[in-house]
């Protein structure tokens, strides 16, 4: 039975068995392999895409779950690589194998949604689920703190 | 008196290169692969047009890399060497993998050795390619080459406007006599705009973008997914399986037998689930019934290993040096310490698990291979398709970590295996659980050290007894038993004055496949010298950075144990690192009770490093607050790039300090995924602070050199805080509370 969503803005319809989790749709079905296999038992975060706008682990998110929702990934955020997360990931130089980086952009974003300018605290309890063997932690803090003053300058100067 | 001959990771690959099949790196090559490795000594330097540089009409600049890029950085850090002596601008510079052919390039990348392995190479390729695009220049001017020069992707004759691009010269300059790589002229460092310079990642886009594509992105057209049963207990063998359920579950097309071949396997036959995604192959494999003989190793355990290594230390080991008469001062000094340090097995963790795809057709296949060592594994698929190694295109990958765990080719046999079986191109995906319990850990160990200090507080002996489960024993040919093997590491080069050192080795077995773990055994010995000379310094009443610079001495350079061939030690530049730290660390300022600073030192991979930890002790568990390291890698290519392999390191080695660790009951592996095997999160993360020393030497070792120093730093700073030594790893509320 085929399974519809929006998927980056689009329709997007699947015939896959329902228990199947979404990263897995992503991933081999739709070969959309921005999004990250790391544990498969939401341990890591390397999966985490937005649905309807909240960081999700895709790895143990059935698809039948997701159907008429809102499904975001890391190929979502921008056609240019534009995102203010993205830009602040690329000036901080923060990836280094860079396999977990998907993943922990898209919990970057979805934090910065909720809270514009994050606390060192906030940003440990957010990010706190995903895990970076490379260790670019520091990085990845210094990115969003960026991210932040660079939205909160957007904001400002389009007031 | 008997010398143990001292192993490592680069003597292991450099005897391996020169055809010896005793020390061959973990896994078989077949006689054609030694054949193209014997050729490789032998090569003469290509036409670097050919092999290192591609210059388009546009004046684009493809540089080659002949590396593996694992995070480490090395598809900007050899760019910007090429490019330098290229003289081109950084904005020209695109970076394409070089294709596997070991008859033209050094692909393996490890022991920290590929900035400074081709810091002289390449600087000598890319200046031949420069005087060549020089004398294009000079040839349509009908001027003297020496009157021209190379700046900013272009030729320059005299006036600025008078000019060619590189991409006007090609052409012919491809075509002129190759200088003499050893007579070409290089560029003098002061005119480096490049070396030295913080450069962003090239890659970093694609890694911010999800546009990076790893191993496991790899989608040949009619792919299948595979993933493989294997038998839990090292060294077990199939018995039997039925394969009705699996093959019942949608999307699995076929379940296969297949033999895994080679002595890097540490599994027996597999079972291969074949599917249309790896969520079918994945539920395909959970409802396979397979009857394993789990065989001898079943009954091994964390438990007995550590009878095993307390029973080896009740006893002399085998002498590894033995210098002055350590035993005799041992026991005549009226002021002597001694202290037992264990260290358990680890697990690389890699966030990328292990994958290989692999087509395999009657005349040739095709690879994608996330792999630190694309010609064996160039080999390992050859052998299988039995095709030579040339028919078999390997396409390295990106990927997502290494650490030493790519330079096996397990992962390639086993799709290697599955592809010859059904002629499609086939994906072998381990999940998290497989690539946990089926890795080459980083040896366990356990250390017995003795020191005696005199009247002057001095060093009058160390003594140093190791047991652990060698790296170089499990790739033996003649397996565990091999008398002529023994191993000890990096702890027999201190460089700490006496004139009475003691060093002693006995094997212990064990049926765990060990191999290369980020800084390999310079991650246990790190541990155990700095650990020591701490417990020495305390015993002594002496500050702990006084009692170690008093002890390394004079300005000199000591020569490194049983490795004449290798860069000394020098003191000095040793004692620098230690005062860099210390200073930027304010080393001796008081800290708030419950909180206490750690220091140690260490040199590795030719490079020195120093770390100062400040840590908080509070109900029961230890706050990382701060970490300031120094280190001197010779001249720094990339600074930042080198401050993030520093900052990657410690949190790796933070990770073995205080986390993880692999244990074994009835043969197997305990640990399975990140809710058992734990690394440090963000909010574990210190505040990191890296000082480069700007040093002019030739560059050296920075993707493991910041490891060895945290786990001593830290400890030694628990202890700082609490009175309590830590001397097992990983430290254990019960070892400070």
């Amino acid at each position: 039975m085929a399974i519809s969503f929006t998927l980056n803005g689009k329709p997007q319809s699947v015939d896959v068995s329902p228990d199947m989790p979404l990263l897995w749709v992503l991933r081999d079905t739709l070969n959309m392999t921005g999004t990250k296999f790391g544990c498969g038992m939401a341990l890591c975060g390397a999966c985490t895409v937005h649905i309807n706008g909240e960081a999700t682990r895709s790895c143990i998110t059935a698809i039948s779950s997701v159907a008429g929702k809102k499904v975001t990934t890391i190929e979502g955020l921008s056609a240019d690589g534009s995102h203010p997360v993205q830009q602040a990931w690329m000036e901080e130089d923060v990836p280094q194998c860079g396999y977990c980086q998907s993943g922990q952009i898209m919990s970057a974003v979805a934090l910065l949604s909720k809270k514009p300018s994050p606390t060192d605290a906030d940003i440990d309890d957010a990010m706190s689920g995903n895990i970076c063997r490379c260790g670019t932690y520091q990085r990845i803090r210094k990115a969003i703190h960026r991210a932040a003053s660079m939205q909160g300058g957007k904001a400002k100067s389009a007031a | 008196m008997a010398i143990a001959p001292v192993v490592n990771r680069r003597d292991f690959l450099k005897t391996g290169a020169a055809g010896g099949v005793a020390l061959v790196i973990g896994f078989h090559l077949s006689p054609s692969a030694l054949v193209d490795q014997a050729q490789e000594q032998e090569k003469k330097p290509p036409n670097p047009f050919d092999a290192w540089v591609r210059i388009t009409p546009d004046n684009r600049v493809t540089l080659i890399l002949e590396k593996s890029e694992m995070g480490q950085g090395i598809m900007t850090a050899l760019p910007m060497i090429v490019a330098e002596e290229l003289c081109v601008d950084w904005k020209q510079v695109d970076v394409e993998q070089a294709p596997t052919n070991p008859k033209i390039y050094d692909h393996g990348t490890g022991g920290s050795g590929s900035v400074s392995d081709s810091w002289l190479p390449l600087r000598q390729a890319a200046a031949a390619a420069r005087e060549m695009l020089i004398a294009a220049a000079a040839q349509k001017w009908e001027v003297g080459a020496d009157t021209c020069k190379a700046e900013k992707g272009s030729v320059v004759h005299g006036h600025p406007e008078r000019y060619f691009k590189y991409g006007d010269l090609v052409e012919t300059a491809s075509k002129l006599p190759i200088p003499n790589f050893h007579k070409v002229p290089l560029k003098n460092s002061d005119d480096f705009t490049i070396v030295g310079h913080d450069m962003p990642r090239f890659e970093g886009r694609d890694k911010a973008t999800g546009a990076a594509k790893f191993g496991i992105d790899s989608r040949p057209p009619g792919m299948l997914f595979a993933v493989v049963a294997r038998c839990p207990v090292f060294d077990g063998k199939l018995v039997s399986f039925d394969a009705t359920r699996a093959k019942a579950v949608p999307g699995v097309r076929d379940v296969i037998r297949f033999k895994t071949e080679g002595r890097g396997a540490s599994i027996s036959d597999g079972i291969a689930v074949l599917a249309e995604n790896t969520w079918a192959a994945i539920q395909g494999r959970k409802v396979l019934e397979v009857k394993w003989d789990e065989g001898p190793a079943s009954s091994e355990s964390s438990a007995e290993l550590h009878k095993q290594f307390l029973a080896n230390a009740a006893k002399p080991g085998k002498i590894v040096r033995n210098d002055g008469d350590a035993d005799s001062v041992l026991a005549s000094s009226p002021k002597k310490i001694e202290a037992a340090y264990e260290l358990p097995f680890a697990a690389h963790a890699c966030m990328e698990p292990m994958n290989c795809t692999v087509h395999i057709r009657p005349d040739g296949a095709e690879a994608w291979v996330p792999t630190q060592g694309p010609q064996w594994a160039q080999g390992v698929i050859a052998e299988a398709a039995q095709l030579p190694p040339e028919k078999v295109i390997v396409h390295t990958t990106l990927m997502g970590g290494g650490f030493g765990r790519r330079y096996q080719a397990d992962f390639v046999m086993e799709a290697a295996q599955v592809a010859k079986s059904t002629g499609k191109p086939v994906m072998v995906v381990w999940t998290r659980e497989d690539d946990m319990q089926h890795d080459f850990y980083r040896p366990a160990s356990y250390h017995k050290l003795q020191g005696a200090l005199d009247s002057e507080g001095k060093l009058a002996a160390w003594k140093h007894f190791q047991t652990s489960t060698s790296i170089a024993a499990k790739w033996s040919p003649k397996g565990e038993d091999d008398p002529g093997l023994g191993e000890f590491g990096t702890g027999a080069t201190i460089p700490y004055t006496t004139p009475n050192i003691r060093i002693e080795y006995t094997l212990a077995h064990s049926s765990v496949p060990r191999a290369w773990w980020r800084s390999v055994e310079h991650s246990s010995s790190g541990f155990v010298v700095e650990s020591f000379i701490d417990e020495l310094a305390a015993a002594a009443g002496q500050d702990p950075l006084a009692f170690r610079l008093k002890l390394i001495g004079a300005d000199r350079k000591i020569p490194q144990f049983d490795r004449e061939e290798a860069h000394p030690l020098d003191t000095a530049r040793l004692k620098g690192v230690l005062q860099l730290a210390a200073a930027k660390a304010g080393w001796g300022q008081p800290l708030p009770k419950g909180q206490g600073r750690g220091i140690a030192t260490f040199f590795s991979f030719n490079s020195y490093t120093a770390a100062v930890a400040e840590v908080g002790v509070k109900d029961g568990a230890v706050k990382l607050n701060r970490l300031v390291y120094a280190v001197d890698c010779g001249r720094p290519v990339n600074p930042d790039g080198i401050r993030a392999q520093i900052e990657s390191a410690a949190i790796y080695g933070l990770s073995a300090a205080l986390h993880d660790a692999i244990t074994i009951s009835a043969g197997r592996v305990d640990q399975s995924n990140f809710n058992d095997y734990q690394m440090p999160r963000i909010n574990e993360t210190p505040k990191t602070e890296v000082h480069v020393v700007m040093s002019q030497e030739a560059p050296t070792g920075i993707g493991e050199p910041g490891l060895p120093v945290v786990a001593p730093a830290v400890c030694n700073a628990i202890f700082a805080a609490t009175g309590k030594r830590i001397r097992r790893l990983p430290a254990r509320p019960e070892d400070f509370a």
